[in-house]
């Protein structure tokens, strides 16, 4: 018998966290994340763990600081402008070495922008703190990534002793699709942490706190700053498709991607060589593995819903080598794929001029 | 035979106390420490410090410490104790901390009723960024952001918060105390052991305000800033228990 079930996005995230053995969330309302919220009301006390609606999103993320500096797997979830009230926890937890699991289901900005589905958070996942850290941010496109980046983002947390973020839109919040769990995790099953306050009882006092003095601090940046490389190297994930003989290569991470998948195969049966390429982890980003994507490319199309925050990391990371196009809906109007095809039969034909004229008959303007 | 009646409180280590002459925070610390060791909970209490001078104190008990941001601490040993009910948590904060920055986060922690303690030192100034004016600041009084003295109608006026906590049906107890004479002292130590008890009888929130000096805050010598308590601080900030149950 299938364990399939039809799940939403939210409620997917919500129980693979519970599975994943998190002992405490916490959690403020705001759409489009309500549904997560409000799954943990539900089970997290009836499983004899922790759950709090808390007074601010400023007040979730400090909770989970200290579930976290006591040793618990904990997790809080957010959207838009509210994930902006994080930041300086985020950041406080890098640099006190404290795990966690933060997800970020964007909506439209800037400010408090509105409810709908957007990727304007991108920028903002990868670190809106202060001083030098980083943050793996994971980035699924459908429910079931959703639910194993969610457990993904709990092992990667506590591996690195960092906070990790799952960066998921409205639209996979809300989305329901068929998918299977990961096992479940009892939280008392979990060895304990060695860095855990726990109360001295036994043992040496354990100090989860500054570095005062400069030599201090710049020792412990220095380390942080190695321990960020070795999640650059090792933790960089992505999905290629089609993109061994691609002439153009379209970019794009998160919901949009299903919509480009549609694409590319629409346009291999007619013979187009179009490829896709998503990055999975937005930091660290899978530069190499995108550089050789493009490789036999002679253009790469970025599909965003933001004015172009991919574009900018792709543009960086391509340093010139081939055309960068941009293509990108805000405020929670969604990319048409048609469109997009139409324009990236243009670049196949050599006539990229008419991608200006493109963009001004739907309103949007060319980014740079 | 002789024996040792007085001595450094095994809850404290042999690092030196860095703080100002006169400042209030070392003997908040010692009555801290005293109370630690005579409950005999040094082992199982994990502390949460603050943001501001008093901050230092992780550095100098012999106890789990985490060092939340500024104004946090109540959020941040909500954290801890709900996922760790059977340890004693408290929080150390300044008027900075509690009364300004942090206000929403002690308001819902005590709402909530969370099973915390939290001390709660009071020295109407912001002591570790300069002396600037605080919300508990009095009227009249001068600081580096209000020159001329605090000014009601420029300034607005200072907060009472244990008043405040009082209200609130979550919390089991708070008690106003100071630290300038001897008996003001035992009597702190005593409103410190009990908001503990009250933790271990699973009471709720409980607060204990120390009316606490900052001479170099306050530009007085020690002696005169000790004064200063009795005859400037506590007609506002009257010692006493606003909530007992
Ligand atoms: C978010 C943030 N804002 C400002 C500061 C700067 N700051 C450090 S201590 C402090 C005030 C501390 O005052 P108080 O809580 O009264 O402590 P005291 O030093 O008087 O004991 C401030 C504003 C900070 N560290 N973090
Ligand atoms: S500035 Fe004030 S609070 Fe800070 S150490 Fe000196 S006397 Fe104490
Ligand atoms: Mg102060």
């Amino acid at each position: 018998m299938s364990t399939k079930q039809f799940t939403k996005g939210n409620e997917a995230i919500a129980e693979a966290a519970i599975r994943a053995g998190c002992m405490a969330y916490y959690g403020y309302p705001i759409t489009p994340q309500n549904e997560l919220t409000e799954y943990m009301a539900k089970h997290m006390q009836r499983l004899g763990r922790v759950f709090i609606q808390t007074e601010s999103e400023i007040t979730a993320i400090n909770a989970v600081f200290g579930s976290s500096v006591a040793g618990f797997r904990t997790m809080t979830s957010s959207a838009g402008t509210a994930m902006a009230l994080k930041q300086e926890c985020i950041s406080h937890m890098s640099y006190m070495e404290l795990p966690g699991v933060i997800v970020d289901v964007m909506r439209g900005g800037p400010g408090l922008g509105n409810i709908l589905s957007t990727q304007g958070g991108y920028n903002q996942s990868k670190g809106g703190g202060n001083g030098d850290y980083n943050v793996i941010v994971l980035a699924p496109n459908s429910v079931q990534e959703a639910a194993d980046l969610t457990a993904l983002a709990f092992d990667l947390a506590e591996k690195y002793r960092n906070p990790t973020i799952v960066l998921a839109d409205g639209t996979l919040a809300q989305m329901i699709e068929l998918i299977e769990f990961g096992p479940e995790i009892d939280p008392a099953s979990l060895p304990e942490s060695e860095e855990a306050l726990t109360g001295c009882h036994g043992r040496e006092p354990r100090k989860v706190a500054p570095k005062n003095s400069a030599m201090d601090l710049e020792a412990h940046n220095i380390r942080l700053q190695r321990k960020f490389h070795k999640m650059a190297d090792s933790e960089q994930r992505w999905e290629s498709l089609h993109t061994d003989d691609a002439e153009v290569v379209v970019v794009v991470f998160g919901t949009p991607s299903r919509m480009a998948c549609e694409m590319v195969y629409e346009a291999r049966e007619q013979g187009i060589k179009l490829g896709l390429f998503r990055p999975i982890t937005i930091w660290p980003f899978p530069a190499n593995a995108l550089l050789e994507a493009v490789k036999s490319a002679k253009a790469i199309v970025v599909l965003e819903h933001n004015t172009g925050m991919l574009t900018r990391d792709v543009r960086f990371f391509t340093q010139g080598k081939l055309p960068v196009y941009y293509h990108g809906r805000m405020g929670g109007c969604f990319i048409d794929i048609d469109e997009v095809f139409s324009k990236i039969k243009c670049i196949l034909n050599g006539n990229d001029s008419e991608w200006g004229a493109l963009n001004e008959q739907q309103g949007l303007w060319k980014t740079f | 035979m002789s024996s040792k009646v007085y001595g450094r409180p095994s809850s404290l280590n042999d690092k030196v106390f860095t703080y100002c002459p006169g400042c209030g925070h070392g003997i908040v610390h010692r009555l801290l420490a005293e109370t630690l060791d005579e409950m005999e909970i040094t082992g199982d209490t994990i502390g949460v410090a603050y943001v501001g001078c008093g901050a230092m104190l992780y550095d100098l008990f012999n106890i789990d410490f985490a060092f939340p941001l500024h104004g946090r601490a109540p959020a941040v040993a909500t954290g801890i104790k709900r996922v760790r009910p059977e340890k004693i948590v408290f929080t150390y904060q300044g008027d900075g901390d509690l009364a300004a920055i942090g206000t929403t986060e002690i308001v819902h922690a005590a709402s909530r009723g969370e099973n915390l303690t939290t001390f709660f030192v009071n020295n109407g100034t912001y002591g570790m960024t300069g002396g600037q004016m605080a919300p508990t600041t009095l009227i009249g009084q001068k600081s580096s952001t209000c020159v001329d003295g605090r000014d009601a109608d420029y300034h607005g006026r200072p907060i009472r918060m244990s008043e405040m906590l009082a209200q609130l049906d979550g919390v089991c107890y708070v008690e106003r105390v100071t630290i300038d004479t001897p008996k003001h002292i035992n009597d702190a130590k005593n409103a410190i052991k009990k908001a503990f008890v009250n933790q271990q009888e699973k009471k709720g929130f409980s607060m204990v305000e120390i009316i606490s000096p900052c001479p170099i805050g306050w530009g007085y010598n020690p002696v005169d800033a000790y004064a200063h308590i009795k005859e400037e601080v506590l007609p506002f900030y009257s010692l006493g228990v606003f909530k007992d149950r």
